[in-house]
């Protein structure tokens, strides 16, 4: 179970990007919402929702939106979702949001993460407005019937409430160490 | 036709999986049981050949035999016809695994 409810405060994190840079919860306060993603490299889940998520946020970016994603997994048992690995696969995928590393797994502990893909979307005012997964298809990006991220910020954008603000993350497990 | 269907509970995908093994199985007239096997532990995974959830196997070999075998209690990504990466195989790709074991066998 995630440790924040809909209507809870983000959890502040700083933590190293694949563009050596430092990123903190701090600098996207200005933004109309964060969507805070914990992903990884080798999970099949999130390689077949990372090309939406690429799309999600070339939509939402002149909206004021901002995704971040999230890869705290055991890199000793996963060597796959290495920081050099993360490295290779944002050039590869041309990720247009940073994708950051949570080697302490201390934010992923904090926030209750269970999957990779799991989202957590924040408003404004970084409280959790959505929680969950991107949308109902992992297997075909053609047959999603229900686009529960792209639903959740439409709805959070206009103001208007939110029929579905929690789902079912599906995806692999987070790898503890 | 010897058919073993290998999974993790960690993995959504293998529900679906099995169900579109068996439909595939029908459609081909296929009518043998499948042994169905569940891996808990990354020992388990280490002693059966594990390389992820989903794995079928027909007649002994993988529908999607992998170049560089690495053993893991993971989940499995299958690259599709269309190039798409999915956490189950495609219909096509189980149907010629079975197309290739049945005319071995004939």
């Amino acid at each position: 179970m995630a440790n924040l409810k809909i209507g809870d405060k983000a959890i502040s994190f700083k933590l190293p990007g694949v563009d050596d840079k430092v990123h903190s919860l701090d600098e996207y306060a200005g933004k109309n919402g964060l969507g805070v993603i914990f992903s990884c490299n080798h999970c099949p889940y999130v390689r077949a929702w990372e090309d939406r998520m690429v799309q999600i946020q070339a939509d939402y970016a002149g909206k004021g939106i901002q995704l971040v994603a999230i890869n705290a997994n055991d890199d000793t048992k996963y060597p796959d979702d290495s920081f050099p690995k993360m490295k290779e696969r944002s050039r590869e995928k041309k990720f247009n949001y940073p994708y950051l590393r949570d080697e302490t797994q201390e934010v992923a502990r904090a926030y209750g993460a269970e999957r990779t893909p799991e989202v957590f979307l924040f408003d404004k005012g970084l409280t959790l407005h959505y929680h969950g997964a991107i949308d109902d298809n992992y297997d075909n990006p053609s047959a999603v019937k229900e686009h529960y991220l792209r639903g959740a910020l439409d709805a959070m954008l206009s103001g208007k409430p939110l029929s579905t603000s929690e789902t079912k993350p599906v995806g692999c497990t987070v790898k503890w160490k | 036709m010897k058919v073993r269907f290998f999974y993790s509970e960690d993995c959504p995908s293998h529900d679906e999986a099995l169900e579109r093994l068996r439909k595939v199985m029908g459609e081909e007239g296929i009518r043998d049981e499948i042994e169905v096997v569940r891996v808990d532990s990354s020992e388990d995974a280490e002693k059966l050949k594990f390389i992820g959830s989903p794995t079928l196997l027909i007649n002994g070999r993988d529908i999607d035999p992998p170049t560089n075998p690495y053993y893991a209690l993971t989940c499995r990504a299958y690259r599709l016809e269309d190039g798409r990466i999915s956490p189950l195989p495609s219909e096509t790709m189980i149907r010629k695994a079975i197309r290739k074991a049945a005319a071995e066998g004939s």
